[in-house]
């Protein structure tokens, strides 16, 4: 599991506390720290060859840097690793990012427990 | 995992991992790395195609900036014209199997550059500061073209000292303020550098850590470990330690220590390979598994003691006691 917070914000306690859920779940979680171009995060999930890239942002600039992440894995021929998005989203955009390939949002008050078992899934290929 | 690897197949996976595609190597060390049955045939392809990088490993305690000299190194080995892959090992729960896998936060100035492979890995339970899958991923590295490749271990305490016995030099790294003159002198960690580091120098109080590792550092087979100083966050002291990794690189290769150390290193991953395969041919076969049940009872029994019991399941094996 790669999680990685693109964009400029410096909010990253939701992806730290994402990142020890799923290390206590069990899972080899790789977090890359802050402030990460798309193309950097792509470049890290293809390295490290992970089933799911869970991607934070509290800026407000998710519309614009998580559908790019979508679509540089599929112009890498890695369009198998699953992309989900936690963070500050607003409702209206959640349609709009899950039609850009973003397989799940979860915001603010998503138990953990949620998040675990979607993480855990996508782990075993389903 | 074994669905997503499948759909490639081994062979495909190395032919374009020769050709330098990042995607294939990442997917080749996975197949190592989980043990999956087709790994063997993938270390099978890509042996033929390594022995080319210089292989260099960092250890030292957690905290002390391994992987921010290895940044720092990454780059200016790539200044120099190198292409560069990294390895780099943290520590598995115990408890839960999980890990978090952080030395990629400190190499993110390198991220998406071409000539820069980084894979982060977890112990899985293996002691000795590395991963059992670490040094086949370095292959899958070594066979992508990499120049050098660096092994970062897990931050090590004093004995974990496995990555001197296959890295081609060994660097390690300390800190000022870390202990008096005994702890340098204690066995393990301390002997097995060929360069060894002392980082954070801006905190200063330095010299008396310089002064202590010179006390305990000897000359062998005609190479003495110089101690460089570093600050890496500042990117102080880079320059001198690549130039001493270089300077180790042609001193093995001229005294023939390459050459030696590659001996050396054959013989250990012969022996575990061995080790592996008994363990699993013992423990998972399904007729030598119900003799290792049998055996297991007689043992809790106090019919029969560990050692008696392990020559009898080895049966043809050698019976001589250690």
């Amino acid at each position: 599991m790669l999680i990685a917070k693109p964009g400029l914000d410096g909010h990253d306690r939701g992806a730290k506390v994402v990142a020890r859920a799923l290390r206590d779940a069990g899972m080899e979680v790789i977090y890359t720290g802050l402030r990460q171009t798309p193309e950097d995060i792509v470049e890290a999930a293809i390295q490290e060859d992970v089933d799911a890239i869970g991607l934070s942002s509290l800026s407000g600039a998710h519309m614009t840097l998580f559908p790019e992440v979508v679509r540089l894995l599929k112009k890498r021929r890695s369009g198998d690793i699953v992309v989900v998005a936690g963070g500050i989203i607003p409702e209206e955009d959640v349609p709009k990012l899950k039609r850009a390939g973003i397989k799940a949002v979860f915001g603010p008050g998503t138990p953990l427990s949620v998040i675990v078992s979607f993480f855990e899934k996508a782990g075993k290929g389903a | 995992m074994p669905a997503k690897a499948s759909r490639d197949s081994v062979r495909g996976l190395v032919d374009s991992l020769l050709e330098g595609d990042k995607r294939s190597a990442g997917k080749l060390i996975s197949l190592i790395e989980d043990d999956e049955p087709e790994a063997v045939e993938a270390v099978t392809r890509i042996f033929p195609h390594t022995g080319r990088a210089h292989v260099v490993g960092l250890t030292g305690p957690p905290g002390v900036g391994k992987s921010s000299l290895i940044n720092r190194l990454v780059r200016a080995f790539r200044s120099r014209g190198k292409t560069v892959g990294v390895v780099a090992v943290d520590p598995t729960s115990p408890y839960t199997g999980g890990a978090v896998l952080g030395d990629r936060i400190r190499m993110a100035d390198t991220g998406a550059d071409p000539g820069v492979f980084i894979r982060s890995m977890a112990t899985r339970g293996h002691a000795g500061g590395l991963a059992l899958a670490t040094f086949d991923a370095v292959r899958v590295l070594d066979a992508m073209g990499s120049d050098l490749v660096f092994v970062e271990t897990v931050g090590a305490g004093q004995s974990e000292v496995e990555i001197a016995s296959r890295a081609h030099t060994t660097v390690v790294v300390e800190m000022p303020l870390t202990g008096d003159v005994v702890q340098t002198m204690k066995a393990g960690i301390l002997e097995i550098g060929d360069v060894y580091v002392v980082n954070k120098v801006d905190l200063g109080n330095e010299d008396v850590l310089v002064a202590n590792l010179k006390f305990q550092l000897e000359t062998r087979d005609g190479w003495t470990p110089p101690i460089i100083r570093t600050a890496a966050l500042e990117g102080r002291g880079i320059d001198d330690l690549a130039a001493a990794i270089e300077k180790h690189a042609s001193y093995l290769d001229q005294s023939g220590g390459r050459r030696k150390r590659e001996v050396a290193r054959a013989r250990l991953e012969i022996l575990e390979n061995v080790q592996r395969l008994l363990v699993r041919r013992v423990s998972e076969g399904s007729r030598s598994g119900r003799a290792f049940d049998k055996l297991a009872e007689d043992v809790a029994a106090r019919r029969l003691d560990p050692h008696a019991a392990a020559r009898k399941l080895l049966g043809s094996g050698p019976t001589t006691a250690r």
